[in-house]
């Protein structure tokens, strides 16, 4: 880009535009903050009324996400004094620590099932795209109608026969048996995305590779692949997203082994009612993964979004 | 050229094997990359679908594996579509569905525009606009049920920051009125992001010499607006309202844990409507006609709708 | 001679299952329940029955707005993920008819475990299928009802009772009928205490499972409202919608509309429980599970909060049961073991253990020994309402019932559509339609 171009946007519009989304942004994090937030309230101070902007934090809800506590009387207690800093703060609740909780478990589910089934759909996905992009195949605009028309099923409606399937199959609450639900829910959006990625490289650099005396396949590994990187990238980041935190499938058909934490954090409960700290730390936790992902590729989703200006 | 994995495979591979890989005829390449994909949506999306298709004919029920399954023709369908609390769910569904579309297209691409006047910084606001929709739905939904709490949520009491009225004088999920709006904010405030970074995608991919040639020709900047950047945007805007309302249509995890559907049936969108025919009810047959219903309608609308997609994007 | 036969069998049975331990074959049972405080409370009662059987023990804990969905989908669906099954009471009709559960006759006869030894609504209430028969397809595991808790410390406050007595002429103490409750809590709507505006009473009005049904029948039980008539309990018309049950839902509505938190439209046990425990209200109506969690709050603990039952209407004086039974799956590889634990958790010293715990045990030998009532400040009150219990349908069609229940009641309390005889009456054609499909009428 040369140093000056009479298409960059004036000063003004850069302010004007800078502030606006800035207070987009700023309004926009005030829901997150305060789910932030209430993971270092008490739980008192979390449904605190009228709500408290300002309290003292303590590290109670992570404790509570973390471990099984029972109540204890008063002489069990004086009995255990406590010897860490987190047997402290459920001790002062008059409680003790019985085992560590599920959340862990649940939180490293997420994880295998997450990444597992990205990295499925991503590349089947790009094989796919690939195969869509450059080739004529038969009824090609209605296999990609297709593709996308698979994504259309309420997950409720194909729940039943699902959940069958996978009791029949042996999947049903297994690892392998979400990875490929997910893979194969997320398989057209991955198609129809990196199809638009392919589509935007020129074939020129694949048929002057064909010419050096390449075949088609090490065409598309040498030449394709590293144009479309940046577009599998922010692909992957959609299919994260999803596979990450999807609800309605991981609530019906998982329970003991695969449940992932999405249905789990919900329905964290402590004393009496739900543990809104607790829950809130969860929720944190449970985002700082795909954030370190999503910025770890920042400039990938970023430099994929820009793609397109290189055509033509 | 370097080494790559592909050379080390073919180093590592019998000679004849890997001229096999490497001598694929395009066509055999084209059916290698297509098949597992179709496989896959084949037995997990298409197979269940003919399974839903064939039990909404029966009078099947999950939950009585020893009653007798019966065939009943299209007597399903027929309770469905007469049940006017069905078209109820219809027309909670296309609320939430219109007006998420709307603002999310408005916000949505309001903001693409301005993050695309490149300011300093801009990368950074970007990524801290993205972060609500990464969060899980249902986890979000559920929190939100905290946030608009009248006495111990911050909604209300920001409301009333802003517009002076007194925070408890009213109640998103509780009213009948404002439920239906309480939806919409939510997943407003969780998927602009998404159509924001579709639109980006579309604004970047314009090249600077059509602008360029606009600017020779003294097109004024607001004709360039409307002439250039709009149509040019149109097709990724297009796909990005695809993929939201094939969601939102289907939407479920967000509004269950949100309202439950209520105020009364206020805010119960066909999803969760199935949801209780098919895993509360049990009537299996009856919730999958119901499914069939559904599914047609999404494909037919989508269908027409990708159709004027593609003339967009051919134009 | 029939003692000594069972007498005899039942020794015969403990001989083998002594063995059945000894011997190799320790087995992992899990056990399903709703995930909520009591759930951990038997975790630790149960490491007792592995340090004695030998067994080891997996829970499977589903929170209750999913619980029913995941529990019975996996009863359905024949799955074999849970030996033991704490199930809801209504699910007792589908379960016994559709093979999901043991039926424990001839193990209770032959471990000598009678059902005698229980609150007797909650054999009722959690073991019979059909109701009135001694066919027995749980042990009663956990008792829950549910009750009120008030305010004591804003009760017992002079300056709010003479203002109390100015303004009702009587003097503020606990409700002693429905019309006194609407009272109190209409006293307290809206009122300044300790600088804050508090509101009266917290009930439930939840949509998505069962909180307002749960709720609702609290009032319309104790004005006249009857599942059927006493001849034919599906013949509705006349008793589910009968003047005094309209009465009744009319009488939930005014109370909701007049003495409840703004905001307060989809509160079950946890919302309601938040509400009571940040000091928004005086009166909270909640299962009595939560009495214990209450009674060790720093906010509203001890002193500062009491405890009572439902308070009777024009035409009766019940209460919502709540609670369920132990059950074991029939589909389980695991049968033997799990009766098992079922004959260990009968015993009253493990009962016992368990009230102490925080779990309401049903057993008798633990509720009616001297000094129950005073063990905890919510004893009594438990007592007190298991005494006038009365439970939803346990049909096995209690899943739709419900939800017409739920949709009915939520848009004539809730969002306000139509009058409280057209809500009724409709839910006499929603209810009348489920039982003609069920082939009972």
């Amino acid at each position: 880009m040369s140093s000056y171009s009479i298409t960059e946007p004036s000063m003004r519009l850069k302010w004007i535009a800078g502030v606006l989304v800035v207070l987009y942004a700023l309004i926009t994090l005030v829901p997150l903050l305060w789910i932030i937030a209430t993971g270092f309230k008490s739980s008192s101070d979390a449904i605190a009324y009228p709500p408290k902007v300002v309290f003292e934090p303590t590290l109670e809800g992570y404790v509570n996400l973390f471990t099984r506590q029972t109540r204890a009387s008063a002489e069990q207690l004086s009995e255990n004094p406590p010897t860490t800093w987190y047997e402290q703060i459920v001790h002062d609740n008059g409680m003790v620590i019985s085992g560590p909780s599920r959340f862990g478990e649940r939180f490293m589910n997420s994880v295998i099932i997450g990444f597992g089934s990205t990295f499925l759909s991503v590349f089947l996905g790009t094989l796919a795209a690939y195969a869509f992009s450059r080739y004529r195949i038969p009824l090609k605009d209605d296999l990609m109608f297709f593709i996308l028309s698979t994504r259309m099923m309420p997950p409720i409606a194909v729940a039943i026969p699902i959940f069958l399937m996978f009791r029949a199959a042996g999947l049903s609450d297994t690892h392998a048996g979400m990875i490929l639900l997910y893979t194969a829910v997320n398989l057209s959006l991955a198609v129809w995305l990196l199809k638009g990625f392919i589509d935007e490289i020129p074939r020129e650099y694949e048929e002057a590779a064909l010419i050096d005396g390449y075949t088609r396949f090490q065409a598309f590994v040498k030449v394709v692949l590293p144009q479309a990187a940046t577009g599998i990238a922010s692909t992957a980041i959609f299919c994260l997203i999803f596979a990450w935190n999807e609800y309605a499938f991981a609530v019906l058909l998982t329970s003991g082994t695969a449940q992932t934490a999405p249905p789990f954090i919900p329905t964290i409960i402590g004393v009496g009612g739900r543990d809104w700290p607790a829950v809130a730390a969860g929720a944190t936790l449970f985002l700082v993964p795909v954030m370190v992902f999503t910025i770890l590729l920042r400039k990938h989703l970023l430099r994929g979004i820009t793609f397109g200006a290189v055509r033509k | 050229m370097s080494d790559t994995a592909l050379d080390r495979v073919a180093r590592a591979t019998p000679p004849r094997v890997a001229r096999r890989i490497r001598g694929f005829s395009d066509r055999a390449i084209a059916w290698i990359f297509v098949a597992p994909t179709i496989v896959l949506l084949l037995a997990i999306n298409i197979f269940p679908l003919i399974w839903t298709i064939y039990l909404s004919f029966t009078n099947y029920r999950a939950n009585r594996p020893n009653a007798v399954v019966e065939w009943v023709g299209f007597r399903n369908y027929q309770r469905i579509l007469g049940d006017p609390e069905i078209w109820q769910t219809m027309q909670a569904t296309a609320h939430f569905l219109f007006w998420t579309l709307f603002f999310q297209v408005l916000f949505g691409f309001a903001l693409a525009w301005l993050i695309n006047a490149k300011f300093r910084g801009s990368n950074l606001w970007t990524t801290i606009i993205v972060l609500p929709m990464m969060l899980s739905p249902a986890v979000v939904g559920n929190f939100w049920t905290f946030l608009y709490q009248p006495q111990i949520g911050i909604f209300n009491y920001a409301v009333a920051f802003v517009t002076g009225a007194d925070p408890s004088s009213f109640s998103m999920i509780g009213d009948v009125r404002l439920a239906p709006w309480s939806i919409v904010i939510v997943d407003t405030w969780m998927w602009t992001p998404f159509v924001m970074l579709i639109c980006l995608a579309g604004l970047r991919s314009i090249p600077e010499s059509i602008y360029e040639a606009a600017e020779c020709d003294r097109a004024s900047k607001w004709r360039q607006f409307w002439t250039i950047t709009v149509p040019m945007v149109l097709p990724f805007l297009m796909l990005a309202v695809l993929f939201r309302g094939i969601e939102n249509f289907k939407m479920f995890d967000l509004v269950v844990q949100l309202t439950g559907g209520g105020p009364g049936s206020t805010t119960e969108l066909t999803s969760i409507n199935l949801k209780r025919e098919a895993f509360e009810k049990w009537r299996t047959g009856y919730a999958s006609a119901y499914a069939v219903i559904l599914f047609v309608t999404v494909f037919g609308l989508a269908s027409i709708y990708v159709k004027a997609l593609n003339t967009v994007k051919n134009r | 001679m029939k003692t000594n036969a069972r007498l005899l069998a039942a020794t015969a049975l403990v001989g083998l299952s002594t063995l059945a331990t000894t011997g190799a074959n320790a087995a992992n049972l899990t056990l399903c329940w709703a995930a909520w405080d009591p759930a951990n409370a038997l975790i630790e009662l149960s490491r007792d029955f592995e340090a004695q059987s030998g067994h080891s023990m997996s829970f499977e804990f589903v929170p209750w707005p999913n619980f029913a969905d995941r529990m019975l989908n996996e009863l359905n669906s024949r799955g074999q993920l849970c030996d033991l099954m704490i199930g809801d009471s209504q699910w007792i009709g589908l379960a016994a008819e559709s093979g999901h559960y043991i039926q424990l006759n001839d193990f209770f006869d032959a471990e000598g475990i009678s059902m005698d030894a229980f609150i007797p609504a909650t054999v009722e209430g959690y073991s019979e299928w059909p109701k009135g028969t001694p066919n027995y397809w749980a042990l009663p595991a956990f008792a829950d009802v549910v009750g009120w808790t008030y305010r004591r410390d804003w009760f017992e406050n002079p300056e709010i009772q003479a203002a109390f007595r100015e303004a009702y002429g009587r003097d503020l103490d606990v409700p002693a009928t429905q019309a006194e409750l609407k009272d109190i809590a209409e006293f307290f709507q809206g009122r300044e205490i300790d600088g804050r505006t508090v509101y009266g009473a917290a009930i439930y009005t939840e949509r998505g499972s069962e909180g307002i049904t749960m709720g609702v029948t609290n009032a319309l039980y104790n004005f006249g409202f009857r599942y059927g008539s006493p001849d034919n309990p599906y013949d509705l018309e006349g008793y589910v919608n009968s003047p005094g049950a309209v009465e009744g839902l009319e009488f939930y509505k005014a109370l909701y509309d007049c003495c409840t938190p703004p905001g307060s439209s989809d509160w079950y046990m946890s919302e309601t429980i938040d509400a009571f425990r940040s000091g928004q209200v005086a009166l909270q109506m909640n299962f009595a599970f939560i009495w214990p969690g209450v009674d060790q709050d720093p906010n509203v603990g001890g002193d500062r909060s009491g405890y009572f039952a439902n308070p009777p209407g024009p035409d009766g004086h019940f209460a919502q049961l709540g609670g369920q039974g132990i059950s074991v799956v029939s589909y389980s590889q695991n049968q033997d073991a799990a009766l098992e634990y079922i004959k260990w958790f009968a015993q009253s010293e493990v009962q016992q253990r368990w009230w102490e715990l925080g779990g309401f045990s049903a057993m008798n030998d633990v509720v009616l020994a001297p000094g129950f009532a005073d063990s905890q400040p919510y004893a009594q009150t438990f007592l007190d309402s298991m005494e006038i219990v009365l439970d939803f349908w346990a049909e096995p069609t209690y899943a739709e019932l419900l939800l017409a229940m739920q949709n009915r009641i939520h848009r004539y309390v809730v969002a306000g559509e139509g009058t409280a005889q057209e809500a009724l009456d409709a839910l006499v054609r929603d209810w009348t339609e489920i039982f003609e499909d069920d082939g009972k009428l």
